[in-house]
């Protein structure tokens, strides 16, 4: 029975936002506020010979000025929170990413200096008195270059740039075997090119220490507000982490971007002891392109190989990784676990290798972004099968259907063991790409595609992808380099009056937890959803967090809130067993009250927990208060999977794509709020088509980001896109109460090789048989392609 | 340099001094502690900051304080009238046209100023009007849905 779960909610958050009545962080103003601008290297690789702030400091305004030199040495910088072993064995090469330089830029953004004063104005203004003298060197950008002898060498201590080397599956000879003898095989070289999160809401931060208690606030734009303290306080700063409280508050969109702690956040808190009084910083748009953690740059060379009926064989991937200049929290992770792992796909491959090659460049930190690893692989794998169906003159949909892993729900079958190290919680592949195909009407689309004439060439791409997310057992991710747990923590917080508070340790920012989570509160407990509150956000409220990524909050933290309803449950239970003088084994709860079994008689909920807490006629022993925290963690990962679909039309004049249909089917498991979900795979698939047509960072030779703003870069607009089209199935997660898998990442997961290979078959259908475009496909690009 | 301005925001008058440079977003956002109004480039292209100026669509970050004397500014606080959401937030709400909220202002703005002129649009004229306002969270479709329904709702109260 359910009242409001699988039903499109509206959602309770929005009032305060389309009334301008959100609170983000650079809303927040405190007395005494001062404010904080930073300055950052112009250049990517220099050595800097001396700061002089003399000027800057007797200018209007300014409070103070700290640069690297006034850091303790003991604040070494900001830590990685994940470790990769080299193959031999060595630790992966980490060095300090300091909170403000001292000898040494590494990229364009490098701090140098933070300048305090009582206006942004006037901060910005003084920064341009500080004089620093730099002597510049030659700078590397490419992560594939950065590996070559003779290289400029980011970190002395890490000889040819390489941060790490790793790799994973079948011995390498094994696959070399297999594929040498394969009937077919499909090769690519491409890149998978820089990305810029570009969340709306800049990065901000606010650092306040209170002389009175001696304690600290951090208000930060973070999507992990617990975490955050606990790098904070434990690794750089040394601050006793219950003197230090870390807020989220409304926080303006992050996928990835605004999981890491940033040098920012340590340098506030840090500063605002030093001058005792709050401190805002909230970075310019120019500042957030430079700064913000960038994502995916990967620069990939892989082999597919099939027999003669086109079944995969074997598959070789061989990957360099940029992580920039410094380590970013998650940065190891995303090329190795969260990329590596996914080769499998949803396909029998009996043989898999991936090979990667982490490497330091003079570039900002690149790290996770929406999807993290997983789109990376899936476009290795998508561009790879569709690629090979058009060179064996096979339709691209049968390959798949011939390849896929037979359907399996984790109960009555066992999950599917990987080549690479995972074993998938359930699946049912056919159907996605079946439902897609129905609503593409394929077969009418081929003849349409066939009889085709005029300027333009019609093409279609396909993407079947599997992702994981709800991360992530921390058992396991702790033998992989996890330097942190990932269960999640809720508290289920009852009011004498039967109001329930609800604590997550999940943060939303854009996910409309308040809603989703209250819609599994209101029908588990079988109240009203007005009766339930969702907290998050603020480390003095909520007693610990993992934080929102990775597509995990309502598989890990919804399942952590379902167990303290279960405690909940049971405890009430026992209350209303002896209000109504019967036993626990002969009560119902259903719809907010507990009945004796086969009788009329019945409590309340609200009659319950008022009792809860005026225990005057109350079972003998049993604690006052109905109240419970739980801690949970999964099993494994979840395994969401889906079937996208592109369909575009290229003007062979010009080589403009216009992307005119998407279709995608995704299968997250079950469904809280439907409305939701498509919302998420709305925002996914845009950022995927994005990363396909329009976006990407570009790197100079010197390292200078040359399209470093909104003038520059080529956001997504509304004008780019068709309306989408989507649809799911249902396969539930076998391992957590809810079935749930998670939705946040899919539409960006598998989309971008979906465009990519419309244009491909679009080009083939148009006798230019091409390889690859590369991203973004501009109308340059695809025309060049044209011409051969 | 201060320069007095007296300035109608939401129906209510401020007077006060601003400096020569300060832009009309930060005097609302600062000066005003109307935070409604976001700032989330510094190019005046995400359109974050949208608000109306004598009932038109504008960038508050493509104008100075001291520009926007004598004249009437409405921001995202004051669409509701009387407690009473506008349509446009209406339709937000309904068709699910915001995830994070940070775009959600500026684009209600522009919005609202388009279904003026264009009070029965397409949809891809509705995508083409929103060219000037940048939204990473919806893929913008159901920003789309939210402007057709609000054009529905606003054609049928005339």
């Amino acid at each position: 029975m359910t009242k409001y779960i699988g039903k499109s909610v509206k959602r309770v958050e929005d009032k305060r936002f389309i009334t301008g009545q959100g609170k983000y962080t650079d809303d927040i103003k405190m007395p005494g506020m001062v404010y904080a601008y930073i300055l950052r290297s112009p250049y990517a690789h220099a050595t800097v010979n001396s700061i002089n702030i003399d000027a800057a400091k007797s200018a209007e305004g300014v409070v103070a000025i700290y640069t690297g030199a006034d850091i303790p040495e003991a604040i070494a910088g900001v830590p990685c929170g994940w470790q990769v072993n080299f193959k031999n064995g060595d630790i992966m090469k980490e060095p300090p990413h300091p909170l403000l330089v001292r000898k040494k830029v590494r990229h364009v953004g490098d701090g140098v200096a933070i300048i305090i004063a009582d206006t942004r104005a006037n901060a910005k203004d003084a920064s341009e008195l500080v004089d620093v003298d730099y002597d510049l060197h030659d700078a590397v950008t490419d992560p594939k270059a950065a590996a070559q002898p003779g290289a400029p060498l980011v970190h002395a201590d890490a000889p040819n740039n390489i941060a790490f080397d790793w790799q994973l599956g079948n011995p390498k000879e094994e696959v070399a075997a297999a594929l040498a003898s394969a009937a077919h095989v499909t090769e690519l070289d491409f890149v998978n090119q820089r990305m810029i999160p570009n969340a709306m809401e800049p990065r901000s931060a606010i650092g306040h220490y209170d002389t009175a208690y001696d304690k600290y606030t951090l208000y930060t734009s973070t999507q992990n507000p617990h975490l955050t303290r606990l790098l904070m306080c434990a690794f750089v700063l040394g601050l006793p982490e219950h003197k230090v409280r870390v807020v989220g508050p409304d926080v303006g969109g992050g996928f990835g971007s605004k999981i890491f702690h940033y040098i920012e956040e340590a340098l506030v808190v840090w500063c605002s002891k030093q001058i005792e009084l709050p401190i805002k910083w909230t970075c310019d748009r120019s500042e957030a392109f430079l700064t913000d953690a960038h994502g995916r740059d990967h620069v990939t060379n892989a082999k597919m190989g099939f027999d003669a009926d086109g079944k995969i064989v074997a598959l070789q991937a061989n990957t360099f990784a940029n992580m920039g200049a410094y380590l970013s929290t998650f940065a190891p992770a995303v090329p190795t676990y969260l990329h590596g792992t996914l080769l499998q796909g949803l396909y029998t491959t009996p043989k898999i290798n991936v090979d990667v090659t982490a490497t330091f460049t003079h570039t900002n930190a690149v790290d996770a972004y929406r999807g993290a690893g997983r789109p990376e692989a899936t476009f290795l794998l998508e561009r790879l099968i569709d690629l090979a169906a058009l060179e064996m003159e096979m339709d691209p949909t049968e390959l798949r259907f011939k390849n896929f892993i037979p359907a399996f729900d984790g109960v009555e079958q066992e999950g599917y063991v990987t080549q690479v190290a995972l074993q998938y919680d359930s699946g049912n592949y056919a159907p996605v790409l079946t439902r897609a195909l129905e609503m593409v009407g394929y077969e009418a689309f081929r003849e349409e595609q066939k009889n085709q004439k005029g300027d333009k060439l019609l093409g279609i791409g396909f993407s079947t992808y599997v992702e994981a997310c709800g991360i992530a057992p921390s058992a396991v991710v702790g033998a992989l380099g996890a330097r942190a747990g990932l269960f999640e923590s809720a508290q289920v917080r009852v009011q004498p009056t039967g109001k329930v508070s609800v604590y997550t340790g999940s943060h939303s920012h854009g996910q409309g937890h308040e809603t989703t989570f209250a819609q599994v509160v209101a029908d588990r407990m079988g109240i009203p959803l007005e009766d339930v509150e969702i907290i998050h956000g603020d480390s003095d409220s909520v007693a610990f967090g993992m934080g929102t990524y990775g597509s995990r909050s309502l598989a890990v933290g919804g399942s952590a809130i379902v167990k303290s309803i279960d405690k909940v449950l049971e405890k009430g239970a026992k209350i209303a067993a002896h209000l109504l003088e019967a036993s626990t084994d002969d009560l119902d709860y259903a719809e907010g009250k507990w009945t004796v079994k086969g009788t009329d008689k019945s409590v309340g909920f609200g009659d319950v927990s008022l009792t809860a807490y005026v225990p005057h006629n109350y079972p003998e022993g049993l604690e006052p208060g109905l109240d419970f925290s739980s801690f949970y963690d999964p099993a494994n990962f979840t395994y969401p999977f889906g079937a996208h679909v592109a369909i575009v039309e290229i003007d062979k004049e010009t080589g403009f794509t216009k992307l005119k249909r998407f279709i995608a089917v995704d299968d997250v498991g079950n469904v809280i709020n439907p409305m939701i979900v498509d919302g998420q795979i709305h925002g996914g698939l845009a950022q995927g088509i994005g990363q396909a047509m329009l976006e990407g960072a570009i790197y100079d030779e010197t390292g200078q980001l040359i399209n470093g703003s909104y003038m520059d870069y080529c956001m997504p607009r509304a004008d780019d896109f068709p309306s989408f089209e989507v649809d799911r199935t249902v396969t539930p997660c076998p391992h957590n109460p809810l079935g749930v898998k998670g939705a946040g990442e899919a539409g960006c997961i598998g989309s971008t090789p979906a465009v990519v290979n419309a244009v491909i078959d679009a080009l083939w259908k148009g006798g230019h048989k091409v390889k690859d475009v590369k991203m973004p496909m501009t109308p340059e690009r695809v025309w060049t392609a044209m011409q051969g | 340099m201060a320069n007095k301005i007296s300035v109608t925001v939401n129906g209510k008058q401020y007077t006060g001094e601003v400096e020569s440079r300060t832009l009309l977003s930060d005097y609302l956002r600062e000066d005003l502690s109307l935070t409604g109004t976001h700032i989330g480039c510094d190019t005046s292209s995400c359109g974050a900051c949208t608000i109306h100026i004598d009932g038109k669509a504008v960038k508050s970050c493509t104008m100075l304080a001291v520009q926007a004397d004598g004249c009437e500014v409405t921001t995202v606080e004051g669409l509701a009238t009387n407690g009473n959401l506008h349509p446009m937030q209406e339709s937000f709400k309904e068709e699910h046209g915001l995830q994070c909220g940070f775009c959600t202002p500026g684009m209600m703005m522009t919005a609202t100023d388009f279904l003026k002129t264009n009070p029965n649009p397409s949809e891809q004229e509705i995508r083409e009007a929103l060219e000037g306002n940048f939204c990473r969270c919806t893929g913008y479709h159901n920003i789309v849905r939210s402007i057709q329904l609000a054009a529905k709702k606003m054609s049928e109260a005339v």
